[in-house]
C-alpha cells in the first residue's frame, strides 16, 4: 500500500511536520475538520465540544468498547479561517509532554484535489520525541484495529 | 553504573550526527575521527562514547587500533519509532478522504 502521508521530525528539532494530499476539493477537507459529526468518524472519537471561531475551545474523548475512557484531547482555537488554516493548540489530558501548537494548512491543489499540511510544535525535543513514540508504544495494536474497522466497513 | 542513554537525545547533538555521517562512510579510529573536528580529542570521546553506549557504533579491534563501525540496525530502530505514528495518521486520513468521498456523492 502507498503511503501518502509523510511526516518529518528532524533531529534535534521541537516538531513535527506531517502532509497529505487528497482525493477531495478542498473545501470538503476542511469540513472533515469543521463538522463534529465528521470529525468524530475520521478521528475515532467522541467530539465533546468543538466551537470552530477565534477564542472557541475543543474537546475530543475516546472511550474503548468497554467505555473506559482512553485519551482527552482538548485545546483552544486561535484562528479559524475556512478553507486556508486552524491555529490551535492541543492537549492530551494525562500525557507527559504538556501543550503544543498546531498550524493547520488547507490548500487546493486542483478543483478536486487539495493538500494538508500540519506543523506541531512542542515545549521541548524531548516533548516531540515522547509524542512520536506513544504509537510506537500502544499505537500499533490500535492503528491495526483501527485499519481491520475501517476495512470491514468498506465492504 | 551509566544511565541507559536515551537514542534520540544522542542524535540531537550536530557533532554527534556528524560523526554518525562520518563513520557511516567507513570505519574510522577514535584519532582519524577527531581530525574532522575543531573539538579536543576529550570532547569528541566523550561523544563517541554515548553513541557507543547507545549502540549507534560499535567497537571492533583491529590489531592494536580499535575502529568505530556504523550501526544500521540502531539507526533503523530510531526510523521505525516514527513508522507507526504515520500508520497512525495515515490511517486517519484514509479514512477522512472515503467519509468525505461519500459526503459529496449524497449532495
Amino acid at each position: 500500500m502507498e503511503r501518502k502521508t509523510q511526516v518529518q521530525a528532524g533531529n534535534g528539532q521541537q516538531d513535527i511536520i506531517i502532509t497529505r494530499e487528497f482525493d477531495l476539493p478542498v473545501a470538503l477537507l476542511f469540513k472533515a475538520y469543521e463538522v463534529p459529526e465528521i470529525v468524530a468518524q475520521w478521528m475515532g472519537t467522541n467530539v465533546i465540544k468543538l466551537e470552530n471561531k477565534k477564542h472557541g475551545g475543543y474537546q475530543f474523548e475516546t472511550r474503548d468498547p468497554q467505555g473506559n475512557v482512553v485519551v482527552r484531547l482538548n485545546g483552544v482555537i486561535h484562528s479559524f479561517v475556512p478553507d486556508k488554516n486552524i491555529t490551535r493548540t492541543l492537549e492530551m489530558e494525562n500525557a507527559s509532554f504538556g501543550t503544543q501548537l498546531e498550524f493547520l494548512d488547507f490548500e487546493a491543489l486542483t478543483d478536486d484535489t487539495s493538500k494538508l499540511t500540519i506543523q506541531s510544535i512542542f515545549r521541548s525535543t524531548a516533548a516531540r520525541d515522547a509524542q512520536l513514540k506513544l504509537p510506537f508504544a500502544f499505537g500499533l495494536n490500535m492503528a491495526h484495529n483501527r485499519l481491520q474497522e475501517i476495512v470491514s466497513q468498506l465492504k | 553504573m551509566e544511565l541507559r542513554r536515551d537514542v534520540f537525545q544522542a542524535i540531537a547533538d550536530p557533532t554527534r550526527r556528524a560523526i554518525i555521517a562520518l563513520v557511516a562512510m567507513q570505519a574510522m579510529t577514535p584519532s582519524a575521527i577527531a581530525e574532522n573536528f575543531d573539538s579536543s580529542r576529550q570532547t569528541i570521546s566523550k561523544h563517541i562514547q554515548i553513541l557507543t553506549e547507545c549502540e549507534l557504533l560499535k567497537q571492533e579491534q583491529n590489531g592494536r587500533e580499535i575502529y568505530y563501525h556504523f550501526n544500521p540496525k540502531k539507526m533503523k530502530e530510531i526510523a521505525a519509532f516514527i513508522d507507526p505514528y504515520r500508520d497512525l495518521w495515515e490511517d486517519r486520513f484514509q479514512k477522512l478522504e472515503s467519509i468525505m468521498k461519500k459526503y459529496k456523492a449524497k449532495k
